[in-house]
């Protein structure tokens, strides 16, 4: 007999995420939705609006990763109007992107993906000094780890647990038998929670000096960068500088040594040795490095080919809404899509929790539309960033792949796992912090001779501009697409990583990444669906991100036909 | 501008002006204060109370950690709605005091969907459970604004399918006070933006109760736990302006500290971005700089540990603490001019008017001096 368990809210996230799923009589996954419970309509409150102002407003489709959108939606429209930046310009958007990922993807393992692999109840019976023993097998300078600051964390814990209000640590699913962690391990990690909340604000610092603040910078424009008095300003310069290498630290003894020990202690635990079951993975080139380099390359990867990587076709990217809370007769490619809202609500059904309203997966049950390549799904993500440029030959990724395989002693086959996209995101980050001072030392060269950042951007009102970007954001590739019609925008459709990674299933029947990386998975407990929720997390959901809409074809917004409790 | 009078005439034109326009607000703070049992006496003797009280100096940090063995813990629902999880990543960022010590000393984060541990039907049950033994207690954050299109349906959250206009109006029912954290929960935000397709409105706008604002995208993590801690130390509801944000935080314009004032006052604007002036630190205005229409502490507070703000960073202030300033301030590169603003209504005092009165002919007076000085300078 099936059972049909609901996770809503996923919690650690950005956004509003439900995952349900049917297990058999052994609790084993046979099915999988997922699905996005809220819609914004940010692309067609962009309509009519001047494009100037798009960087500004596509900002908002996420405050996590608040920078990517503001930068791709401002080089849609450079590209749309055919500007050319400044070198100084490309070279501080890269310094501003190397900070964005310093503090994203900490944040996403300690804060967000973190308490899916550290039991906090589990570490209060550590023992502190043999805790900082422990921590010496992971590295040599261990950050936060020490005897005394253990036994500091551990008691401060204790005595906040004592008051009897868990607060935020309430209620989860400690105890499961799928963390691994030995206690002393886990009271390493949960110093490191803490200490990575201090380390966060200084790199969100970093982000801030050249960008006003964090999150939601301003010093983008169509045309440049504005934070021209910083760039020239030595003692700004430094203070990037210095602010680098006090997070850079943290990344490689704490992040870093947090990852090998958790490939140790998870390395045999089946619920995170799967989990990559769509192996097709796309990346595209970013993090200018110098004139005309990239620190990450471009590719397609289908079937997990690693040999057979081709380059990105931008024409093959085609949305599907069959399952979807939109209607439309095919899949559409976002230059010209359509997007018009059909809500058809829940249906009710028995659950592990008795009756709840439940997605309808036969027929529409999510506000994320199903970008496909080729026709096909795609992931998208640090790992497909990785094996992309693995596949490239990239020496600094090929080196770093290598060398963190032999570290853990694990085979190539175990990048493809939850526990190898856990890891990539850790290298990304190593590598980007490392590599990104080649971008930091190009700047200081270059203003020696050079101190433009603008060039004034000119619209023809009596020409059509057509235009995109395609980046890598810390969940993976963005795509933003611009069309602009009698000098404001007549179009706009931004295709996001959280999309391809958590669509529904397609008009043929094929499933996305997040629906086929839970297929086979077996829970411990299906009331308390850990290995479910730490599958989702290593995705890094941002589900803002990807519930967008574009273009209504006049059809009033009064006429949309939406029922709350389904037809 | 050479008598008090002709100030005073001015910011009277204006006012008259502002009268004829339809009020935002469709009751004013007097019939407010009335439907709530408050006399216009006990809300001149609260308002000075509490105005002595916000007299006190900033940095606030300095006040938040003297106070901090006042403090109580106090249970605080974090809830997320229509939003872009901004706001909580400001929150993230405070430093004064730092997240942890938040969380360890001085609140009780009893929900709070991006840092919780729980999920699920086990989250959900968290809220449940805060909601029902925390009645009258709690303190209620808001991230988001409320879908209300279509019965509130474009968003809903948790195993049991509720709508978020619903969890809203169930959860406001039973605090002690509730904070929209930033511009959406505030004022709708993006979303709300023309044509505002799902029906986005500010909480204010869907619960029956007080609500203070922190305008802002985000609002600066101080300005949150500013105002966190404030409810903390005094158990009350600081003074807060006609947009029903804290004065502490919202009482002066940006404009009035901005560092680049004395450029403004001088006559010299950035003409383009990155030209002479822009590298010089000259005024924003000429590039779309909505200090001078914006109320919000930035440019003394700043943002990320006082590391910088927008117009430090060489872009003008884009007025995000305003209500409706997605429609109202586009295009954002581009100055207003003398354009009517929402920011005055009928009961704004005559003082304020004149100032603003004089701010935008005063604007208008160096835009064109500076349009004359342009030829010199090239």
């Amino acid at each position: 007999m099936s059972k049909r368990v609901v996770i809503d809210p996923i919690t650690r996230i950005e956004g509003h995420l439900r995952i349900e799923v049917e297990v058999d009589e052994n609790n084993v996954i046979n099915k999988a939705w997922s699905s996005s419970t809220l819609w914004r309509g940010i692309e067609v409150i962009l309509k009519g609006r001047t494009p100037m102002d798009v960087g500004l407003i596509v900002q908002r489709i996420c405050g996590v990763c608040t920078y990517s959108h503001y930068r791709c939606g401002t080089e849609a429209v450079e590209n749309a109007l055919g500007i050319q930046i400044p070198l100084n310009a490309k070279y501080l958007r890269s310094l501003m992107q190397t900070s964005l990922y310093m503090h994203d993807h900490i944040v996403h393992f300690y804060h967000l993906h973190g308490l899916d692999w550290v039991d906090v109840v589990s570490a209060l019976s550590a023992d502190p000094a043999k805790a900082a023993q422990v921590a010496l097998k992971y590295t040599d300078k261990p950050i936060a780890a020490g005897e005394g600051e253990l036994r500091a964390v551990q008691e401060r814990v204790k005595g906040f647990v004592e008051t009897g209000k868990l607060g935020p640590f309430a209620n989860a699913y400690w105890g499961n038998g799928t963390y691994k962690f030995t206690p002393e391990q886990n009271l390493i990690a949960l110093s490191h929670y803490l200490k990575a909340l201090e380390v966060q604000r200084v790199a969100a610092e970093m982000l801030a000096i050249f960008g006003g603040k964090q999150p939601h910078p301003q010093s983008l424009v169509v045309g440049g960068v504005t934070s021209v008095r910083d760039m020239l300003s030595p003692a700004r310069l430094q203070e990037w500088k210095q602010k680098h290498a006090i997070v850079t630290d943290f990344i490689l003894r704490a992040y870093q040594a947090d990852i090998v020990m958790a490939a140790e202690a998870f390395g045999g635990e089946a619920s995170v040795l799967g989990g990559v079951n769509v192996k097709n993975f796309m990346a595209t080139n970013d993090f200018v490095l110098a004139n005309g380099e990239y620190l990450f390359d471009q590719g397609v990867i289908m079937k997990g080919d690693l040999a057979g990587v081709s380059d990105i076709n931008p024409e093959l990217i085609a949305e599907d809404v069959s399952h979807a809370w939109y209607s439309a007769d095919a899949p559409q490619h976002p230059y010209d899509g359509t997007t018009i809202p059909n809500y058809t609500g829940f249906v009710e059904r028995d659950t592990v929790y008795g009756k709840l309203p439940t997605l309808d997966g036969d027929g529409k049950y999510s506000w994320v539309k199903s970008p496909r390549y080729q026709g096909e799904p795609v992931e998208v993500g640090p790992l497909s960033c990785l094996l992309v440029s693995y596949a490239r030959g990239n020496k600094v990724v090929v080196d770093a792949v290598n060398a963190l395989l032999a570290r853990t002693g694990l085979p190539v086959e175990a990048l493809f796992t939850t526990l190898g996209r856990t890891a990539a995101r850790m290298l990304q980050t190593v590598i980007v912090a490392q590599e990104g001072l080649r971008t930091f030392d190009a700047l200081l060269t270059n203003i020696q001779s050079d101190e433009t950042t603008y060039v004034k951007p000119h619209i023809d009102p009596s020409k059509e501009y057509v235009g995109h970007a395609m980046i890598e954001a810390p969940r993976g590739m963005l795509s933003h697409w611009i069309r602009i019609k009698n000098g404001v925008i007549e179009n706009y459709q931004a295709v996001v990583p959280t999309t391809w990674n958590a669509g529904p299933v397609d008009a043929n029947g094929k499933i996305g990444p997040y629906e086929a990386s839970l297929i086979g998975l077996k829970l411990e407990d299906p009331t308390k669906p850990l290995e479910v929720i730490r599958i989702i997390h290593s995705f890094d959901p941002c589900m803002a991100c990807s519930v967008h809409v574009m273009d209504f074809k006049g059809q009033a917004l009064s006429e949309f036909r939406v029922s709350p409790n389904g037809q | 501008m050479d008598t008090h009078a002709a100030l005073y005439e001015q910011g009277k034109a204006r006012l008259d002006a502002l009268r004829q326009l339809a009020p935002r607000q469709q009751l004013s703070l007097v019939e407010k204060m009335q439907q709530h049992g408050i006399t216009r006496r006990d809300f001149m003797k609260w308002s000075a109370m509490v105005t002595g009280m916000l007299a006190l100096p900033l940095p606030f940090s300095n006040l938040v950690a003297e106070a901090a063995e006042l403090a109580d813990r106090v249970p605080l629902i974090w809830l997320h709605m229509a939003e872009c999880t901004g706001c909580s990543e400001s929150l993230v960022r405070a430093d004064t005091p730092n997240l942890d010590s938040l969380i360890f000393d001085h609140i009780s984060l009893e929900y709070h969907e991006t840092l919780m541990a729980a999920a699920g039907w086990q989250a959900e049950e968290n809220l449940e459970h805060a909601l029902e033994t925390y009645k009258g207690r709690y303190l209620l954050a808001v991230e988001g604004a409320v879908p209300t299109a279509n019965n509130g349906s474009f968003l809903t959250v948790g195993c049991k399918g509720h709508t978020g206009l619903e969890i809203i109006k169930h959860a406001a029912d039973g605090a002690a006070a509730i904070i929209s954290v930033g511009t959406c929960a505030s004022f709708g935000g993006v979303q709300a933006a023309y044509p505002n397709p799902t029906g986005a409105k500010g909480v204010h706008e869907v619960v029956s109760k007080p609500v203070i604002n922190l305008g802002g995208c985000p609002p600066s993590e101080k300005n949150i736990v500013g105002t966190l801690m404030y409810f903390i130390m005094f158990g009350k509801l600081p003074a807060l302006d006609m947009f029903n944000r804290p004065k502490w935080a919202y009482g002066a314009r940006v404009h009035d500290n901005c560092e680049r004032r004395g450029r403004f006052d001088a006559g010299e604007f950035v003409e383009e971005f990155g030209d002479h002036g822009a590298k010089e630190g000259y005024c924003l205005y000429k590039v779309g700089c909505k200090g001078p229409y914006t109320y919000n502490n930035c440019p003394t507070e700043r943002f990320n540990h006082h590391t910088s703000w927008p117009v430090l960073a060489g872009h003008g202030c884009m007025g995000c603490s305003e209500p409706n300033f997605w429609d109202d301030m586009a295009d954002f590169e581009k100055p207003l001019g003398r354009q009517l603003l929402h920011g005055l209504d009928a009961t704004a005092d005559t003082v304020g008017a004149v100032i603003l009165g004089a701010t935008v002919v005063g604007i208008g007076a160096h835009a064109v001096a500076s349009i004359f000085a342009k030829p010199l300078e090239e």
